[in-house]
Parts: C-alpha cells; sequence; structure tokens
C-alpha cells in the first residue's frame, strides 16, 4: 500500500509527461487525477490507521548507496508526522489535479502541466517519507525542481522565467545551508539515517567546532545550517523574495506548491529533526525570532499590495513565520497543526483567487474588481469561509491552530517567548485586516473593471467549485477535529509517539483568559472595522496614504528587500561576472588559449600548403634532397 | 712511345673508381636534367632513362671487379624494365597531350591539393 501510494504520482507523471501526446489531453487529466486521488485515498486509510492503532512502518523500497559506512536506502517510513504530510499533500495534490481540469482549459499544454504536478506529487511524497537526510535531500530538491518548472509553465511570458530563475536561485542559497548541514552531520556521526543520528545527538552536546574562524557547538551549527535550508524553501525573511514573485505560476500551482505543500517542507524539516533542535536552545531563539519578523514582515506588506495572489503569496508567508515560531517556542505539535489547518484554507483562498481571476479573464488587480459577489455566490461564500478560517474566526480552524501557538509562546515564559506572543497577537490583527481588505475589494463596493462589463461575469464551472467545496469543508472543522489528535495533553495522547522529541514536557498550564480571548477580540472588531475603511469610507485609508507617504512606499516596496538585494548582490555579481566573461575569459583564457592555438596552426598551415606547387621537378628535387639528407645522417652515423 | 706508354698507362689506370666516377655523373646528369628541365617532359623520361643507365654502368663495373656473372644479368632485366618503362612513358605522355594539348612542364601542376 505505501509504494503504491508513493509511485502512482510518478506513474500518472510519466505517462501524462511522455505519453501525452498519444493519449491526448482528457486521458491524461483523468490518469493524473485518478492516481493522485487514489495516492490520496490510501493516505486517508494510512492516516486513520496510524491514529487508530500507532501504526508505524519503514518500507525499504531499494538500496541507494552502499559504500564504506555510508549506508543510505529508498525507503517510506510511515509514523504519525509523515502521515499528517500524506494527508496533506495527496489530498490538497488531487484536489488541486481536478481544478485544474476546470482552470486550465484553455491552455494549450495540458499533459505537461498534469505531469508537472504529479512529479511534483511524488517528489514531495519522498521528501515527507524519507527515513534519511539523503533522501530527504532528494525529495527537496526534486520539489524545488517541479516549482522551478511549474513557476515558469507560461516559459512564452518573460516575467514568469525570471520568477522561476529567482526562486531556484534563492533557494539554491538554502540548499547551499542545508546540504552543509548534512555533510556536518555525516562528518559527526557517519551515518545520514535519523534513526541512528538521534540516538548520538546526547554524546554529542558538548562538542565544539571551528567554524569560519569562530568556535561554536557542533549542535548549534548544525541546527543553524539546517534552519537556512529551511528558510529558503519556506520563504523566512531574507530568503522570502522568490515566493510573491512565484505567483507568476497558473494558480493551481501556487495553491499547491506555494501555499499548501512545498513551503512547508521547511517546518517538516525541522519538527522531523526536533531531536536535534531540541538541544539547541541558541537555534530555537533563531527560529522564534526569523518566524516572528517573517510573520509581521509578510503581514505589513499584505496590507497594501494590490494584485490578489501576491495578498495571499505574503500571507502565506506569513502562516509559515507563525508556524516556525511555533516551532522556536518548542511546540512542534502545534506548529504541525497550523500546517494541517493552513493546507485547507490556504488552497481554499488561492483556488478561490484562482476561480475569482479565472471569471474575470486574468485578471488579478483587486483594484479592477469589486461588486460581483451577486455573479459569483459560491467563489464569494467559499472565500469568505476561507477568509474566516486564516483569520481564526472562532470555531474555524485557524482560532485553533494559530491561538494554539499565540498560547504556546505566550506558557514559554521567556523574553522571546512573550515577545513572540505579542507580536503574534498584532499579527493576527493585520492577517485579519488584509484579508478582509481582499474580501470586500473584490466583491463588494463598485464594479471597477473597464475591460468586461459585470453582465458578462460567470460563475465557475462545477470541476472547479467541487474542490473548493471540499477544501472549505476541511477549513471549517479540520481544526475542530483535529485539536485534541494534535495538541492534546496528557498521558492519554500518544498520537506523536516517537516522531517528535521534547525534551522538555509542553507546559500544561492554562494561559490567562484575556490571552485566549484577545484574538478572537481583535478578529471579530477587524470586520466591521474592514467594512467602514475599504467600503463605506475610503477616504479614510485614502488620507492615511497621503499623510504617511514614506510609510506606505516603504511596505508597496516590500521593505525594500528587492532593490537591497539588487544593490548587494545582483549588481556586483553582474559586474564580477561581466569582468571575468568580457575580460577574463575572452581577452585573455581565449585569446591565448583555444583561439590562440587555432589561429597559428591555420597560419602555418598556410605556410606548409604553399610547398605544394603542383609542379613536378619541384616534387623531385624534395624528394632527393629529403633522400639526401637522410643518407648523410646516416652515413655519419 | 713516350706518349704510347703514357697512353699504356692511362689504359692500365682504368679501374673501378673510373667507372664509378662516370657512372655518379650520368647519374647526377640524370637528376639536374628531371628539375633543371622547364620545358619538355619527354626530357625527364630521357633523364629518368639516364639514371638507370648509371646504374647499370655501377652494377657491370662491379660484376667485372668482383668476378660475379649476377650484376650483368640484373643489367640486362634493367635494361628491359626500362625499355618497357619508357614505351608504358611515352605512352602515357601521348594520352596527356592529347587531354590537354601541352607536354610543356610549367603548365602540368594539377598534383596538388
Amino acid at each position: 500500500m505505501e509504494i503504491a501510494l508513493l509511485f502512482l504520482p510518478l506513474i500518472a507523471a510519466i505517462t501524462s509527461g511522455f505519453f501525452g501526446n498519444y493519449i491526448g489531453d482528457r486521458n491524461s487529466e483523468i490518469i493524473t487525477s485518478v492516481f493522485v486521488s487514489i495516492s490520496a485515498f490510501l493516505s486517508l486509510i494510512l492516516f486513520y490507521q496510524v491514529i487508530v492503532n500507532h501504526y508505524e512502518n519503514n518500507v525499504v523500497v531499494a538500496t541507494w548507496i552502499n559504500s564504506g559506512t555510508l549506508n543510505v536506502n529508498w525507503s517510506i517510513k510511515i509514523d504519525a508526522l509523515s502521515s499528517v504530510m500524506l494527508v496533506v499533500v495527496t489530498l490538497v495534490s488531487s484536489l488541486v489535479h481536478i481544478y485544474s481540469i476546470g482552470y486550465m482549459s484553455h491552455d494549450p499544454h495540458k499533459p505537461r502541466f498534469m505531469a508537472y504536478l504529479s512529479l511534483f506529487t511524488f517528489s514531495m511524497l519522498t521528501l515527507v517519507t524519507s527515513d534519511n537526510f539523503l533522501q530527504l535531500f532528494f525529495g527537496w530538491e526534486g520539489v524545488g525542481l517541479c516549482s522551478y518548472f511549474l513557476i515558469g509553465f507560461w516559459f512564452k511570458k518573460d516575467s514568469a522565467n525570471a520568477a522561476a530563475i529567482k526562486a531556484f536561485v534563492v533557494n539554491r542559497v538554502g540548499d547551499f545551508g542545508f546540504a552543509l548541514g548534512i555533510f556536518l552531520i555525516f562528518y559527526l556521526f557517519g551515518t545520514v539515517n535519523y534513526s541512528e543520528v538521534f540516538q548520538q545527538i546526547p554524546q554529542i552536546i558538548d562538542k565544539e567546532l571551528l567554524f569560519l574562524g569562530i568556535h561554536i557547538k557542533a549542535i548549534d551549527l548544525i541546527c543553524i545550517l539546517l534552519f537556512i535550508g529551511a528558510m529558503g524553501k519556506s520563504a523566512q525573511i531574507f530568503l522570502h523574495t522568490w515566493l510573491p514573485d512565484a505567483m507568476e505560476g497558473p494558480t493551481p500551482v501556487s495553491a499547491l506548491i506555494h501555499a499548501a505543500t512545498m513551503v512547508t517542507a521547511g517546518v517538516f524539516l525541522v519538527v522531523r529533526c526536533s531531536p536535534i533542535f531540541e538541544y539547541s536552545p541558541l537555534t530555537l531563539n533563531i527560529i522564534t525570532v526569523v518566524g516572528m519578523t517573517t510573520a509581521f514582515f509578510a503581514a505589513t506588506v499584505a496590507l497594501v499590495q494590490t494584485d490578489i495572489k501576491k495578498i495571499i503569496a505574503y500571507s502565506t508567508c506569513s502562516q509559515l513565520g507563525y508556524m516556525f515560531f511555533a516551532v522556536g517556542v518548542g511546540a512542534y505539535n502545534v506548529a504541525m497543526f497550523h500546517l494541517f489547518t493552513h493546507a485547507f484554507f490556504k488552497a481554499l483562498l488561492f483556488l478561490g483567487s484562482g476561480s475569482v481571476i479565472h471569471s474575470f479573464k486574468d485578471e488579478q488587480n483587486i483594484n479592477q474588481m469589486g461588486a460581483v459577489y451577486k455573479k459569483l455566490p459560491y467563489t464569494w461564500i467559499l472565500m469568505i469561509i476561507g477568509t474566516l478560517a486564516l483569520t481564526g474566526f472562532p470555531f474555524l480552524s485557524g482560532f485553533y491552530s494559530k491561538d494554539a501557538i499565540i498560547e504556546f509562546a505566550y506558557l514559554r515564559g521567556n523574553t522571546a517567548g512573550y515577545y513572540a506572543a505579542g507580536v503574534g497577537v498584532l499579527t493576527a490583527l493585520l492577517t485579519s485586516i488584509y484579508s478582509w481588505r481582499l474580501i470586500f475589494k473584490t466583491f463588494h463596493g463598485t464594479y471597477n473593471n473597464e475591460k468586461m462589463k459585470i453582465e458578462e461575469m460567470h460563475e465557475s464551472p462545477i470541476v472547479m467549485l467541487l474542490p473548493l467545496i471540499i477544501l472549505a469543508i476541511g477549513a471549517i472543522f479540520a481544526g475542530f477535529l483535529f485539536k485534541d489528535l494534535f495538541t492534546g495533553h496528557g498521558d492519554e495522547n500518544h498520537f506523536w509517539g516517537e516522531s517528535i522529541k521534547f525534551l522538555n514536557p509542553l507546559s500544561t498550564e492554562h494561559p490567562p483568559l484575556w490571552i485566549i480571548l484577545i484574538t478572537p477580540i481583535l478578529v471579530l472588531l477587524s470586520i466591521p472595522i474592514s467594512y467602514y475603511l475599504f467600503v463605506k469610507n475610503k477616504e479614510i485609508p485614502n488620507q492615511f496614504v497621503q499623510i504617511n507617504k514614506p510609510l506606505y512606499n516603504f511596505l508597496v516596496n516590500k521593505w525594500y528587500f528587492d532593490e537591497l538585494y539588487d544593490i548587494m548582490f545582483i549588481k556586483s555579481f553582474k559586474k564580477m561576472g561581466l569582468f571575468f566573461w568580457k575580460i577574463v575569459d575572452i581577452k585573455i583564457i581565449d585569446k591565448f588559449g583555444p583561439d590562440g592555438l587555432s589561429l597559428l596552426i591555420k597560419k602555418l598551415s598556410l605556410k606548409a600548403s604553399k610547398f605544394q606547387s603542383g609542379f613536378i621537378y619541384q616534387y623531385a628535387f624534395m624528394i632527393l634532397i629529403g633522400f639526401s639528407a637522410l643518407l648523410t645522417f646516416l652515413i655519419l652515423q | 712511345m713516350l706518349r704510347v706508354i703514357k697512353g699504356l698507362n692511362l689504359m692500365i689506370d682504368i679501374g673501378l673508381g673510373h667507372y664509378l666516377t662516370l657512372g655518379a655523373i650520368i647519374f647526377t646528369i640524370g637528376i639536374v636534367g628531371i628539375f633543371l628541365n622547364r620545358k619538355n617532359i619527354i626530357v625527364i623520361l630521357m633523364s629518368i632513362e639516364l639514371i638507370l643507365l648509371a646504374v647499370n654502368i655501377n652494377l657491370v663495373a662491379f660484376s667485372i671487379f668482383l668476378n660475379d656473372i649476377s650484376g650483368q644479368i640484373f643489367t640486362l632485366f634493367i635494361l628491359t624494365v626500362a625499355a618497357a618503362e619508357a614505351a608504358i612513358g611515352l605512352a602515357i605522355i601521348v594520352v596527356y597531350y592529347r587531354n590537354s594539348s601541352t607536354i610543356r612542364v610549367e603548365d602540368i601542376n594539377s598534383l596538388k591539393g
């Protein structure tokens, strides 16, 4: 069953990718969707077994590397952690496959698109089911590659190609750290298998290393390097710049890769390595700070963006920040819980925005929308459900997971924890405001689109709405149903088993009442405030912008991160590259190397060919001279 | 008398060295004839004959000097081969003249890449 679960998407990808032209668009859509759906069904069964029977298994598919002390297997490790990820990945993936049938109906390259989606699913599954760091890295790079393919799917758009390259290159920075982390693990432990590494961790706690001239504890170094990898993949601040640009890809891709699954791989990595991270309080504090900063930064930027997908992208970035600071305060299970619920409502929001974009015929600017809630009633309702879940409206899924994060941050009881909780509450408020701004600007107010008449608007087809409805059900109930399973404490709950290690058991006290109440109250209050600001009285935000022009520009330009990187890295590297290309390569290496040699040989051979005159008497003379020279030489010897 | 004696002495003095010198001179004339000649391809053919004759003189001279008959037999073979070769060479020249209507050495330079 595990093998079928893992390899069905791969078979679907191969079938659709290599034989898509023979079997036709419709068949490749059906094959990929059905195979991935079967996979999703199998993972639901597995998840059920893990919940009920504490099922654990490690299926070794094949030996990959067996060289000296390095033994690496291709394996499928099923435990609580990977089963949760399996459900998230395959479920969202299958819904996105089905949705894509409708969304990509006008695209000429359907089989290729479906193949990439399935290949992505396969890579993601190898990532989450690996039992060693090397297979994890394989999946890690596999999803990065598919992400590159899918962002640049509309390869005729220059911006899409640029975004794809940007995503790949920025991820490379993170992957470099990750690879170094794996090397260090192998150097220290002589193995890359989780179970063996995790066993040996307590023995090296006090070991120190010299790294770049700094004495640092080995365990801190490992954790920081791994976390750099996670930062790249999960778009944390400093390495986040690729995520908003990645919205150039088709919307289903944004929903699958850049909201629900791939970007959460970083969180998964840190949770998977909880037995290592638990011994490194330094790194945990770094993670808290980075996560918190990202959450706040992305939320502020989302406030002023006008592209519907970019708002949701920054929202994703912000929610990933939440997950990381949950990890940072040691609440790995809460982070996984938020990852789980976030997958539902963020995929719902992305697919819903895709439906809006589809109806507006590829319009993404929310200032060009408005007043269409009567025309798109289902999309409207579903988007509102997604927004409510995201903002943490009481009793929807985001309410349970996000509030749990804030509570645990508070209960951590140190400075970073209090600080994180405060920023968490503030960010929750910002989240609520920008989400409602999105809804009100898109669906309410006045109709602002000049390119098409409002009468032409039509609701998306059922094949696009069905996945939305399923996701909406998840967004409503996932939090309520799985709250106790994921975050419940006490002796009766052993869901996570060995897959997550808590060095210090999580605090079981209840936080004070005000911290529980403050977020929902702020979130509830923000709905009428947003309505007033963005529908009733639009002058207030406009005036606010006029008064605080520098602040507004700062936010619109995304805290000038892109410009900063442009000055710091891109320009100098471009200059350096041009120098090495134009001067060193062309003028020095080529001139004296290949080009020079070939020119020399050409000249010499032109000279030599002049000897060949065609006159027999000259040839005869040449032969005689040569012969007599040879003879003379032999005689003199 | 003296003249006769001198003449006899001269006769007696003719030895291997003289024959070889004659052969070498004829050989050199043949060789120089090949590449100094700018006019006629038949002259080249004649020069080749001269070279062969020079070889023959050497062979005959050594044959007498060493009392070995095989050198003279070889000379006969070479003469036949030279005759055949001259016939073939002349035939080629005739055919060449028909094709390109010249046998001037200066005009024949198509033997190149």
